[in-house]
């Protein structure tokens, strides 16, 4: 079986430490919040400037001044800080961020990602996307294998216009976690009762499978 | 205006001297800490042919999107546009000019236009559409590209609470680019909620110095929200 997106969500939380300042995307990234091991102590960094984000607000909490960098109204946790978008982007820029989860249209065997413009359709534009895959050293790319029609979104090559170049290593998608090294991508676990031989079927790019290939495993929440 | 006492007492004065064909620098993110009354200021005055630097263009009705409505703006560099279906119209028709510039780097391109940088090099956007005609260096083995600084005719800006000095303060996530702008107009103009009295803003606190800063005005505000997300909802 496809993961679902909150399990993909729980697959990419494992890759968080104690300590972690973390930029979550829009979408299944932004779900990842909700897997943070208990115990653990990551903080949440919002690219409009916060660091330090917090739940949802209530009612009596809510706070036009208080967003996210996706425009929902959010609260600020206790030891959190509030900067201009200057900073923000010097944080992201810098490389400060330990860990960058993001989205992507197309992911290809030499680290390249497409994330923001489909060219014939309406384009809105790249957001933080370029800042952040340039500046994280640390990206998991978080994406369906292949498009509704079957169609593999890991190549060989982008055929959409690059968020960023040579930047990815590490891509989450509903059937597999792979790594990206020397040009090709390098299978490392399968989504539960999803056979090898499906995702060599459905990536389009070079694929290194190992001898074994383990099966994620889910607990029940 | 004596001395360092920024204030102005209307609207009106507080956009006096914008034209046609000026570029403008606007604070704000989606519609957080917009300067909604120095949008309608200009809005009411009907200048037209302007080059704006936002992050968005807000939305229909509101925001820098009211702007649309009469066609006043015929450029904009942003990084995220097309929240609103006049905007999406215009730029399909070729009315409205669009820059897309990364978040970063159009935050970085004010910060530098204000600090008297003309450019700098930038990892982002590098190899993408965004770094095509651009000069490419490389340092340490990585490659950057020169993206140059903005300044603006004027900036608008919204802050929390400002004295007549023009020392002004930001609310929460309210800051996000409006510090940058203050910095990089011509003639900066900036509306609060409210103006206290010198000495009331402790001084290491300030956000923007009052160097920067020619109009000051205290206005209401709507504060529209945008996505309304709550707990447990």
């Amino acid at each position: 079986m496809a993961l679902t997106r909150e399990q993909m969500a729980q697959r990419v939380a494992r890759e968080l430490e104690d300590g972690f300042y973390v930029n979550l995307g829009i979408g299944i990234p932004t779900l990842v919040a909700n897997y943070i091991p208990e115990g653990m102590d990551v903080m949440l960094q919002s690219e409009n400037g916060l660091l330090g984000m917090g739940r949802f607000p209530t009612e009596e909490e809510l706070d036009a001044d208080m967003i996210n960098a996706g425009k929902q109204t959010v609260t600020a946790r206790p030891g959190a800080a509030i900067f201009s978008s200057a900073e923000s982007f010097a944080m992201i820029r810098g490389g400060h961020v330990d860990l960058t989860v993001l989205g992507a249209f197309e992911v290809d065997q030499e680290g390249n990602i497409a994330s923001w413009m489909v060219p014939g359709k309406l384009i809105k534009g790249m957001g933080g996307a370029m800042d952040l895959v340039a500046g994280a050293e640390n990206i998991i790319c978080t994406m369906t294998h292949a498009s509704k029609y079957g169609e593999s979104k890991l190549l060989e090559k982008c055929t959409l216009p690059l968020t960023g170049a040579g930047c990815i290593s590490r891509v989450l998608t509903d059937l597999a976690y792979l790594e990206i090294k020397d040009g090709a991508f390098v299978l490392k676990e399968r989504a539960p009762g999803v056979s090898v031989e499906e995702i060599i079927e459905k990536t389009a790019g070079k694929l290194v499978v190992p001898d074994h290939v383990p099966e994620m495993t889910f607990v029940e929440e | 205006m004596a001395g360092f006492d920024k204030r102005v007492a209307s609207y009106e004065e507080a956009m006096e001297g914008i034209e046609d064909g000026m570029t403008v620098l606007a604070g704000g993110f989606g519609l957080c800490g917009i300067p909604e009354n120095l949008i309608a200021e200009i809005k009411r005055r009907g200048v037209k042919n302007l080059t704006v630097a936002s992050n968005n263009c807000g939305v229909d009705g509101f925001g820098l999107g009211v702007l649309l409505e009469d066609r006043q703006i015929s450029k904009i560099f942003a990084s995220y546009v097309g929240e609103n279906a006049l905007f999406e119209q215009q730029m399909l028709n070729n009315e409205i000019e669009v820059v897309l510039t990364p978040q970063g780097t159009l935050a970085e391109r004010m910060r530098a236009g204000g600090a008297g940088i003309p450019a700098f090099y930038t990892a982002t956007g590098y190899g993408t559409p965004i770094g095509e005609g651009k000069e490419v260096r490389e340092f340490n083995g990585r490659h950057y590209i020169l993206e140059e600084a903005l300044v603006g005719d004027f900036a608008i800006v919204k802050g929390w609470k400002a004295d007549r000095y023009g020392n002004v303060v930001y609310r929460h996530t309210a800051q996000n680019f409006n510090p940058l702008a203050a910095t990089a107009g011509r003639i900066t103009v900036v509306e609060v909620e409210e103006i206290v009295e010198p000495g009331e803003l402790e001084p290491s606190q300030i956000h923007t110095p009052g160097i920067y800063v020619d109009r000051i005005i205290q206005g209401s505000f709507e504060k529209r929200i945008e996505k309304r997300t709550v707990h447990g909802a």
